[in-house]
């Protein structure tokens, strides 16, 4: 079927299967910073933004992202990497595997919630998960950013 | 799951009708498209149905079957409902992605052992509003397999002053629940539903019976419900947990949702 997608305010026309989902399709597309992790929604490494909101992109059938606004990292520079700079300053990364889900649910996270606690941020982002760095760092980068850019 | 064509009905009668051919299959969310192993002919896609909203009158809450988590969690209907036991219960779910995925719908159709929304749904005497069937209690639904391929519209919870809990244990926050219950008093009446046994989520009728008969419970008579549950509600083992582990776990779990009910009957 053909597909018509808006991929960081730019338009793609494509020929996928009905059953693709928009993991493949992005990555097909060359947005490789939609990770493939577990491919089964429970690891949050592949979570990309539809209409601002984030979901697993492994499961998200690329069909139905026609008429909404899709987000990858690669469209969301400048913040990506005024969070980079919070995760460098408390050596938050390691592999960097997670980075691009877990920035994409901070900058949803950072529109959706006002002056959030530390436990409401824990809770927001627990669908993003990290096998390297314990999650101390991480959180610890997230709330100062929060604090200073929030 | 593979599929080789979608269609994508704009309404109910469309979808109903698509839904009764042979090799067509109903997809909602779509969160656990890749926990299928199947091959099907036709996705009968029910996004475009517009059953996607919460509302209320003053007789009922109504939630859409295609209603994801994160609509029900963010709710200002649902936060204002009951102390907020379905937000409470859903967000508890997986992580938010998965949330701003998965419906209700898709949750109840699946008849999900492990699913904290069913047990709620279930304590607080839930209707479901099929297409052909019409209105049937999730309880009946729950034990009922021969449903055929109807149409899960809307879920309407009826109104009534009340307090609930809701209980659960996992390993992780991301896990699937060893054990879920959820103890309410609706009216003047204790509603008590246990989930996760592993098995789907069971009504606990002689205990309920037990407390309905004995009004402003004391600590002898908690005790004594908390025995009549144990003995009533069948647990079993899994990867998660032992049957005698969640028997334990059912007697605190129990123990806190219903002190908290008695101490919030006022």
């Amino acid at each position: 079927m053909k597909i018509s997608l808006l991929i960081n305010d730019a338009r793609y026309q494509v020929e996928a299967r009905p059953d693709t989902s928009l993991l493949t399709l992005l990555r097909e597309l060359g947005f490789k910073s939609v990770k493939k992790g577990c491919d089964s929604t429970s690891c949050g490494i592949c979570t990309i933004l539809v209409d601002g909101a984030p979901v697993p992109s492994c499961t998200y059938l690329a069909y139905r992202a026609e008429g909404r606004r899709i987000t990858t990292v690669e469209g969301i520079t400048k913040e990506a990497a005024l969070l980079a700079d919070y995760f460098g300053e408390y050596g938050a990364d390691q592999c960097g595997f997670c980075n691009p889900g877990l920035a994409l649910t901070v900058y949803a996270m950072k529109k959706e919630l006002r002056y959030p606690t530390k436990e409401a941020i824990v809770h927001y982002l627990n669908g993003n998960l990290c096998r390297c760095s314990g999650y101390v760092a991480q959180q610890e980068a997230i709330y100062r950013y929060m604090e200073v850019e929030g | 799951m593979n599929f080789e064509s979608v269609v994508m009905p704009r309404t109910i009668e469309e979808a109903y009708e698509l839904l009764k051919k042979e090799g067509h299959v109903a997809v909602g969310g779509g969160a656990w498209l890749h926990q299928q192993q199947k091959k099907i002919h036709t996705a009968v896609d029910l996004s475009y149905l517009g059953i996607d909203q919460i509302s209320q009158t003053e007789e009922s809450v109504y939630i859409g079957a295609m209603t994801n988590l994160r609509q029900i969690e963010k709710s200002e209907v649902l936060l204002g409902f009951m102390n907020g036991i379905l937000p409470q219960a859903v967000s508890q779910i997986m992580g938010v992605t998965v949330r701003n995925l998965a419906t209700i719908g898709g949750t109840i159709m699946g008849r999900l052992g492990f699913s904290d929304l069913i047990t709620c749904l279930l304590a607080l005497g839930a209707s479901l509003h099929f297409h052909e069937r019409g209105e049937i209690s999730i309880e009946d639904f729950l034990q009922d397999k021969g449903l055929g391929k109807d149409l899960l519209i809307k879920i309407q919870i009826r109104k009534e002053p009340g307090y609930a809990t809701f209980q659960t244990l996992k390993k992780t926050s991301l896990d699937f629940p060893i054990m879920n219950i959820s103890v309410m008093r609706i009216g003047d009446h204790y509603r008590i539903a246990v989930g996760a046994r592993p098995g789907i989520a069971l009504l606990a009728y002689r205990t309920m019976k037990y407390l309905n008969g004995n009004k402003n419970p004391d600590p002898s008579i908690i005790h004594e419900a908390t025995e009549i549950l144990l003995g009533e509600i069948p647990f079993g083992d899994n990867l998660r947990g032992t049957k005698t582990y969640r028997q334990g776990l059912a007697k605190t779990l129990f123990l806190r949702g219903l002190r908290e009910v008695v101490a919030n009957e006022n």
